[in-house]
C-alpha cells in the first residue's frame, strides 16, 4: 500500500512537472478589446497594435518600453546636413514569415502605400513630409523629405509604419505576415488569436514557444479568468478596484505603468463661453485632479498641467498653473461676466475614466456654479457628433497617441484652439533636428497651451498589468499600444 | 391544414420584409460612421473618405438596402466593414456556439420545468406546491448575469471544475465544447425554467378544473391518471407558446451571458458590431435573429394545430 502511494505520488509529481513544463513555453494573454482586423497600417484600433506590434510586424525603428526609439529593421542610418535626406541601412538576412526576403523594395512599397492618394492609413500625417523613397540597393533605402522632420525616426517607430510586403498585404486583415519573432497561427474571431515562435527570426529568438491572446471586456469576467488561472497576463486590467486583492495574492504580480494617454477635459474654444480664456481658466481651477484620480481611477494616474507625458524627459510640471482653487474659479467667472455660472454639455465616451471621472468633475464644476448636462455617448457616436461635428461644450477623452502636442496647431481640431504663435512654434519644431533646441521648443509649447488654458488637463492615464508571479520581460509602460512578448519568459 | 399552413407562410414572408426595412432604417439612422470609427482621432478627412469609398459606404442608402436584401435572398450577407470577412461566414462561426448553447439551455429549461410544474400542480396547495412555487419565484427574480457570476466564482474560481469562460471549439471533441457551455447554459436556463414551471402549473390547474377532467374522474380514473392522460396534453398549448418565445430569447438574449463567459457567439458579435458601427453585420445578425423568431413562431403555430385539432378545422 505504501509502495502504491509512493508510486502515485511519483506519478502525480511527474504529471505536475509535465503540466508546469507545458506552461513554461506558452502564455495566455488577455486584453479587453478584440482587434477588428490585424492590419496595423489600415486602422486606428489600439487592439491591433497590442497583438501585432513587435510580435508579428516590425518597422525601420521601434519603441522600447521606456519610450526610447531604437533601430528595428534598419540597422543604422545617415542624415544629410540639411536634414532632408535619410539613408537607411537595412539588416541583412531578414525574411517575412512566408519566406520572401525583406529588402529595400518592401520599404519603398510600405511607405509609398501609406502616403498614397487612396491610403487608408489612420496616421497618414506621419508620412506627410516624405517626398520620395528611393531604392539604392537591396539593403539601402533613401527617404527624401520636403521639409526637415525632426520626428521622422520617432514617426517610423509607430505601428502604422511597420514594414509589409506587397505579396502578402492583401490578406493582412485576417492573416498578417511580417518579419517579427512570432508567426501568426490562427484567429478564431470573438475568441482568441494564436501566435508561435518564428524559427527563422533574424534577431534574438523569442523564449516562448507560443502565445494566445484572449479578449475579455467584462470586468467581473476578467477577475474570474485571472483567479481561475485561465489567463496568465492581463494587460489593461479593467477593474482597478480589485488590484489590492491581486497585490495580496502570491500567485500574481501587479505592474502599473504609464501610457501616452493625456486625459483632458476638452473645451470647445470656438463656442461661448469657452471662447473666453477667463472661463477656461475658471474651469481649470475648479477641478481637484487628485480627487478625480482617486475616485475614478482608484488612484492610478499622474496629475498633469499641460498636454505632455510626465515621464518624458522634456516634460515641464505646470500643474501649479491650474491648481484646485474653487474661490479663484468663482472670482474668474465673475470677472468674465458670469457671476452666476452657466450651463453647458458634457459628452462622455464609454471608458471609465470618462464616465466615472465625468460624474466627479460635474460635481466639482457645480460647486463653482457651472451646471453640466451629461450625455453618455458610444465611441462611434462621440466621433461623429463631438469629435467631427464639434457639437459639445465639454468632453473628457484620453489622447493616447505619443507626442501629440501638435494637435494644438490644428485650428480645425475638435477643441478648435487657434493660436498663430503656437502654430508657428510647431512649424519651427518640425524643422528642428538639434535635440537641445527641440527640448526648448517643446517646453515652450507646453507652457503656451497651459497658460492659455486651452483644455483642463487632468491626468496621465496609467495601465495596470496583472501577471502570474515570476513572468518576466513584460512591458511596464505603453509608449505605444503593444504587448511585446518577444522577451517574455516564465521562471 | 394546407390552407392554414399557407396562410401562416404568407404572414411569415410579409413579416420578414417589414422587418428588413425596419432594421435597415433603424441601424442606418443611428449616428456614427464605421470608417471614422476605424481610423480614430488622428485620421485626415481624405483618409476617411478613401476608406468610405473602399467599403462602398459612399453608395446611396436605397441602393445599399436593395443590394443587401438581394444578397440575403442568395445567402450572401455581404462583407463586414471592420473584420473584412464575409458576414455569412462570421455568422456561421458564431452559430456553432450560440445554437448549441441555446439548445442546451432549452433542454435544461424543459427538463427542470416540466417535472416541477407537473409536481406542483398535482400537489396543489400542499407543501410540495409551496416549495416549488417559492423556488420559481426566486428563479424569476434572480437576474441571470448575477447568477452567472456566482456560478463562475463557485465552479471556476473556487472549485476549478471548469474554466471561467472562453470556448475551445468543437475541433478538440464534443466534451470540451459542452463543458465550456454548461455554466452559461445553466445561467440562461434557470430563470427560464422558473417561468416555464409556473406556466406549466397554472395551465395544468386550469385543465384540472375543466368538465372533461370531471368526466374522466367520473368514469373511474384517479386524479393522477386523469392528469397524465388528459390534462397534460391539453395544457401544452400555452407551454409551447412560451417555449417558442424562450428559444428565440435564448438565442438572441445570450448577449450578456456571452460577455460574462467571453464566448464567441452571436451575442458577442452583435455587441462588438454595434460599438464599431459595423452596420452590415448588425443588420444581418438582427435580421437573422428576427427571421429565426418568425420561423420559430411559425413552427409553434403549426405545432398548435398538431396538438389541437380544432385549429386545423377552423382555419
Amino acid at each position: 500500500m505504501k509502495r502504491l502511494t509512493t508510486l502515485m505520488l511519483a506519478g502525480s509529481t511527474a504529471l505536475f512537472a509535465g503540466a508546469a513544463y507545458a506552461q513554461h513555453t506558452h502564455v495566455n494573454v488577455a486584453m479587453q478589446l478584440e482587434p477588428p482586423n490585424l492590419d496595423p497600417t489600415a486602422g486606428a484600433a489600439q487592439a491591433i497594435d497590442s497583438v501585432v506590434y513587435s510580435n508579428i510586424y516590425e518597422g525601420l525603428t521601434r519603441f522600447m518600453s521606456d519610450g526610447s526609439v531604437v533601430p528595428g529593421l534598419a540597422e543604422s542610418w545617415d542624415i544629410s546636413e540639411d536634414g532632408l535626406t535619410y539613408t537607411f541601412h537595412l539588416r541583412d538576412g531578414v525574411t517575412f514569415h512566408d519566406g520572401t526576403t525583406m529588402d529595400a523594395e518592401d520599404v519603398k512599397f510600405t511607405l509609398d502605400r501609406a502616403r498614397a492618394e487612396d491610403s487608408t492609413n489612420a496616421q497618414k500625417a506621419l508620412f506627410a513630409n516624405i517626398a520620395e523613397v528611393t531604392v539604392i540597393d537591396p539593403l539601402t533605402v533613401q527617404i527624401t523629405l520636403s521639409a526637415p522632420t525632426g520626428a521622422l525616426l520617432f514617426n517610423l517607430a509607430w505601428g502604422d509604419a511597420v514594414i509589409v510586403a506587397p505579396e502578402s498585404i492583401g490578406d493582412a486583415a485576417t492573416h498578417p505576415i511580417g518579419t517579427g519573432a512570432f508567426v501568426f497561427e490562427d484567429w478564431v474571431q470573438g475568441d482568441h488569436i494564436n501566435i508561435a515562435r518564428n524559427p527563422n527570426y533574424w534577431g534574438t529568438p523569442a523564449v516562448l514557444d507560443s502565445a494566445t491572446f484572449r479578449f475579455i471586456s467584462d470586468p467581473t469576467a476578467a477577475f474570474a479568468a485571472l483567479m481561475a488561472e485561465d489567463v496568465d497576463v492581463f494587460v489593461g486590467y479593467p477593474a482597478p478596484e480589485n488590484i489590492p486583492q491581486f497585490e495580496a495574492d502570491p500567485r500574481f504580480q501587479v505592474l502599473v505603468g504609464n501610457t501616452e494617454g493625456e486625459t483632458i477635459l476638452a473645451m470647445n474654444n470656438a463656442r461661448e463661453p469657452f471662447d473666453n480664456p477667463l472661463v477656461r481658466q475658471a474651469v481649470a481651477h475648479a477641478i481637484d485632479r487628485q480627487a478625480v484620480i482617486d475616485g475614478a481611477m482608484y488612484g492610478l494616474g499622474t496629475p498633469i498641467g499641460t498636454h505632455f507625458a510626465p515621464h518624458n524627459p522634456d516634460y515641464v510640471d505646470l500643474t501649479g498653473l491650474s491648481n484646485y482653487d474653487p474661490e479663484r474659479s468663482r472670482a474668474l467667472l465673475a470677472e468674465a461676466g458670469l457671476p452666476d455660472g452657466f450651463t453647458t454639455t458634457l459628452n462622455l465616451p464609454p471608458p471609465s475614466y470618462a464616465r466615472r471621472g465625468g460624474e466627479i468633475i460635474a460635481a466639482q464644476l457645480r460647486a463653482v456654479g457651472i451646471q453640466t448636462e451629461i450625455n453618455n455617448q458610444e465611441w462611434a457616436q462621440w466621433l461623429e457628433t463631438t469629435f467631427r461635428g464639434r457639437d459639445f461644450g465639454l468632453t473628457i477623452v484620453s489622447h493616447t497617441e505619443p507626442m501629440d502636442i501638435n494637435i494644438y496647431a490644428n485650428p480645425e481640431y475638435y477643441f478648435q484652439y487657434n493660436n498663430p504663435d503656437f502654430q508657428a512654434l510647431m512649424t519651427t519644431l518640425n524643422e528642428t533636428t538639434d535635440p537641445a533646441r527641440r527640448t526648448e521648443l517643446l517646453q515652450q509649447a507646453q507652457t503656451i497651451i497651459a497658460e492659455d488654458y486651452v483644455n483642463a488637463y487632468l491626468f496621465e492615464l496609467a495601465v495596470p498589468t496583472i501577471a502570474r508571479a515570476g513572468i518576466e520581460g513584460l512591458w511596464l509602460n505603453q509608449p505605444t499600444a503593444a504587448i511585446d512578448l518577444t522577451a517574455v519568459s516564465w521562471p | 391544414m394546407i390552407r392554414y399552413t399557407v396562410g401562416r407562410l404568407v404572414s411569415l414572408c410579409l413579416s420578414l420584409i417589414v422587418a428588413s426595412m425596419v432594421i435597415f432604417t433603424v441601424v442606418e439612422v443611428v449616428p456614427g460612421d464605421p470608417a471614422a470609427y476605424m481610423l480614430g482621432v488622428n485620421a485626415r478627412p481624405d483618409t476617411v473618405a478613401a476608406l468610405r469609398a473602399e467599403l462602398g459606404l459612399d453608395v446611396p442608402k436605397i441602393e445599399r438596402y436593395l443590394d443587401w436584401t438581394a444578397g440575403m435572398l442568395q445567402g450572401d450577407f455581404g462583407r463586414s466593414y471592420t473584420y473584412r470577412t464575409p458576414v455569412s461566414q462570421m455568422i456561421l462561426d458564431r452559430m456553432v456556439v450560440s445554437l448549441p448553447l441555446a439548445l442546451l439551455a432549452l433542454a435544461l429549461t424543459v427538463i427542470i420545468a416540466f417535472p416541477a410544474g407537473i409536481y406542483a400542480a398535482s400537489r396543489r396547495g400542499k407543501l410540495g406546491d409551496a416549495g416549488v412555487m417559492g423556488a420559481t419565484q426566486l428563479g424569476v427574480a434572480v437576474p441571470n448575469f448575477w447568477f452567472a457570476m456566482i456560478l463562475v466564482l463557485v465552479f471556476a474560481v473556487h472549485l476549478r471544475w471548469v474554466s471561467a469562460g472562453g470556448f475551445p471549439g468543437w475541433g478538440n471533441g464534443i466534451w470540451p465544447g459542452i463543458k465550456a457551455l454548461i455554466l452559461p447554459a445553466v445561467a440562461l436556463a434557470l430563470p427560464q425554467a422558473a417561468i416555464l414551471a409556473r406556466v406549466m402549473r397554472s395551465s395544468l390547474l386550469d385543465m384540472l378544473g375543466e368538465d372533461f377532467i370531471r368526466t374522466a374522474r367520473a368514469k373511474g380514473l384517479s386524479r393522477r391518471q386523469a392528469l397524465w392522460r388528459h390534462a397534460i396534453r391539453n395544457a401544452l398549448i400555452p407551454v409551447l407558446t412560451i417555449i417558442g418565445l424562450q428559444f428565440s430569447f435564448l438565442l438572441a438574449g445570450g448577449i450578456v451571458i456571452e460577455q460574462i463567459f467571453y464566448l464567441p457567439g452571436l451575442g458577442r458579435l452583435i455587441f462588438q458590431a454595434i460599438s464599431a458601427r459595423d452596420l452590415i453585420v448588425v443588420e444581418s445578425v438582427v435580421m437573422l435573429l428576427v427571421g429565426l423568431v418568425i420561423i420559430v413562431n411559425f413552427a409553434v403555430d403549426l405545432a398548435y394545430a398538431l396538438v389541437d385539432p380544432r385549429l386545423r378545422i377552423r382555419a
